[in-house]
């Protein structure tokens, strides 16, 4: 186990640099000279050089790079073009609450997909599984930040029953509940997508495992429903039930860029919304980088998952 | 084990189009024709409508659905909702599309190189596929589309590079199965050159496969590419386009909801529109795996 855990987090290495290149040459793709947004567009040709130059930006492109690449992975994201501030204090609480976003959002998903997947799977046919998948179909459909404007619409101004946007009063104490408050419909908007997707795959995966000539035998032998499931049915069908769910938590650190734009919550996907429309590179350049090695540190994270549930995958 | 089972697979041009298990799947024709009406409608707008989309008319703004002369409204401006949804899907569907289509040609190019290829090409390919794997698909599309200059061009490059991994990592895969095959061995050792395989043997079974995935991810990216408009990184206002629509609607949500709803309500039609017509195609193209 801690050679293939070793072996997986190595494999970041290569993936990371190729990441960071990436983000690098896009950021010099940016249209627009660096040294005139700062400066502004009064400024003499000469001030411009002199600030090029400051900011290391005369020298050639691999030197640029591995200049900033050093400086990223001590920690040092340089500052804000907009706000002037440390970028690293601007993201990191930022990230906290994306990940509070994500983290409710992938709570629903499986509360929803594995209860709802798991009766659907059961009662293969019924009614109940017929309108599963014409609801999931749907939900996989539905435009995300659509989606939130509709809950807002009926949830926050017809119904008043939560807050349209933000995440704690102004007015208010700011605490647990009443983020929790601004939490549920950015939550819900986010999290119907992913748990339609955890959804089929569950029912898909039970009703597969239920087919099998083992647990076909264990039936009729007489073995209740309950211990049937338990032992023989639920453990079967969890791999693919975990890789998809691991999925889905990539999919919450994007889809949550959207959400966070609609519903005004303060997390990375707002911020980089800001920092593209105010062309604030450095932000842009954090942002990206720290959701990327989020996303791949969750995909070892699953894999790894799976490894400990199935051995026989450590071989390959 | 019968005849059937062990018969190579014909390649997909001979393969008869199934053209009637397609027919009697009523979820894909009816999604076909939905497309086909609303592609066609984007098509030949100018020729249709009495209205310009970017006519404004300051007395008729904010007029609800069913309004006399407007039988979807008008929006904040007082532009005639349907006429800019019926222009919008020309943008939108093209944004949808037309990545999806690109980038279904170079992953095709890709994955079948690298699968035929293996060693060295294939851990190239694939290491730099991985790079882009990195990235959720949202976050890759919005840094592209957010630092290049805003538009549809942007839009669509965005949109193509996000989508290459995905299919080239299938059509690698598709083609790694399909090497082992019996009679690609024959038509090696018959002497055939590795182009002449790749193009007549090698293509044909992996392409199937890849048409019903692009189908399926059309859907997704309208969804996807009408997010980036909503943001304000596609196309610029008068410009109508779902997305943006949607995003025009917000600052009247509590006004007219419409305006926000009824673009919405056409991304979600075609969005499930062409995942029922690559459920349709998978049926049709692989009769061996049916839906469930």
């Amino acid at each position: 186990m801690g050679r293939f855990l070793g072996h997986r987090l190595l494999g970041v290495l290569p993936v990371m640099f190729g990441v960071s290149v990436i983000i690098f040459i896009l950021m010099h793709l940016a249209p627009g000279d660096v040294a005139t947004v700062l400066l502004g567009p009064q400024a003499t040709e000469v001030a411009k050089t002199e600030l090029r130059h400051a900011l290391g930006l005369d020298q050639p492109l691999p030197l640029q790079y591995g200049k900033w690449l050093l400086r990223t992975v001590t920690g040092d994201f340089g500052t804000s073009i907009a706000t002037q501030l440390n970028v690293a204090a601007l993201v990191l609480p930022r990230f906290l609450n994306t990940l509070v976003l994500t983290v409710a959002s992938l709570l629903l998903a499986i509360v929803i997909g594995y209860s709802v997947g798991l009766f659907a799977a059961l009662r293969a046919r019924s009614v109940f599984d017929r309108v599963t998948i014409t609801v999931t179909l749907l939900a996989g459909s539905t435009p995300p930040f659509w989606l939130g404007l509709i809950l807002v619409l009926l949830f926050a101004i017809r119904l008043r029953w939560l807050p349209v946007s933000g995440m704690v009063d102004m007015a208010g104490d700011g605490g647990a509940l009443d983020v929790l408050r601004h939490l549920v419909l950015p939550a819900v908007t986010t999290a119907l997508g992913p748990a339609a997707i955890i959804t089929r795959m569950v029912r898909s995966s039970i009703r597969e495992a239920l087919d099998r000539p083992h647990v076909r035998v264990a039936r009729a032998k007489g073995l209740k429903r309950g211990a049937l499931l338990r032992r023989h049915v639920i453990l079967n069908a969890l791999p693919p039930i975990i890789t998809i769910t691991g999925l889905q938590l990539g999919y919450l650190l994007g889809g949550a860029l959207l959400t966070e734009v609609v519903f005004a919550w303060p997390g990375l996907g707002a911020l980089l919304y800001d920092s593209i429309t105010a062309r604030d590179m450095p932000v842009v350049q954090a942002t990206t980088l720290l959701i990327a090695l989020s996303f791949v540190l969750v995909n070892i994270a699953v894999d790894v998952i799976n490894v400990l549930l199935d051995p026989r995958l450590r071989e390959a | 084990m019968s005849a059937a089972q062990i018969a190579p697979p014909r390649p997909f041009r001979q393969r008869h189009w199934r053209l009637a298990a397609f027919g009697r799947d009523w979820a894909a024709v009816a999604a076909a024709l939905l497309l086909l009406t609303i592609g066609g409608m984007a098509v030949l707008a100018p020729l249709i409508g009495a209205y310009d989309p970017y006519e404004a008319n300051n007395l008729l703004r904010f007029a609800p659905p069913g309004a006399p002369g407007h039988s979807l409204g008008t929006d904040q401006q007082g532009r005639d909702m349907l006429a800019r949804l019926v222009w919008g899907g020309r943008v939108s569907l093209l944004v949808g599309v037309v990545p999806t289509v690109l980038a279904s040609i170079i992953g095709l190019g890709l994955g079948i190189l690298a699968g035929y290829a293996r060693g060295i090409v294939d851990q190239i390919i694939m290491r730099v596929l991985d790079v882009l794997f990195a990235f959720p698909m949202v976050l890759l599309a919005i840094a592209v589309a957010g630092v290049l200059t805003p538009g549809v061009g942007t839009e669509i490059v965005s949109i193509t590079i996000v989508l290459i991994p995905y299919v080239g990592r299938l059509a690698r895969t598709a083609t790694l199965s399909v090497v082992t095959m019996p009679y690609i061995e024959a038509a090696r050792a018959a002497g055939g050159s590795p182009l002449a395989i790749l193009l007549r043997y090698v293509l044909p079974n992996v392409l199937s496969p890849i048409v019903v995935y692009a189908t399926t991810l059309m859907g997704l990216m309208i969804v996807v590419g009408s997010g980036l408009s909503f943001l304000g990184l596609g196309v610029q206002p008068p410009v109508a386009d779902w997305g943006a629509m949607v995003a025009d609607g917000r600052v009247v949500l509590r006004r007219a909801p419409h305006v926000t709803v009824l673009p919405g309500v056409v991304i979600l039609a075609v969005s499930l529109a062409f995942n029922f017509l690559g459920d349709g195609l998978r049926d049709a193209l692989d009769p061996r795996t049916g839906r469930r």
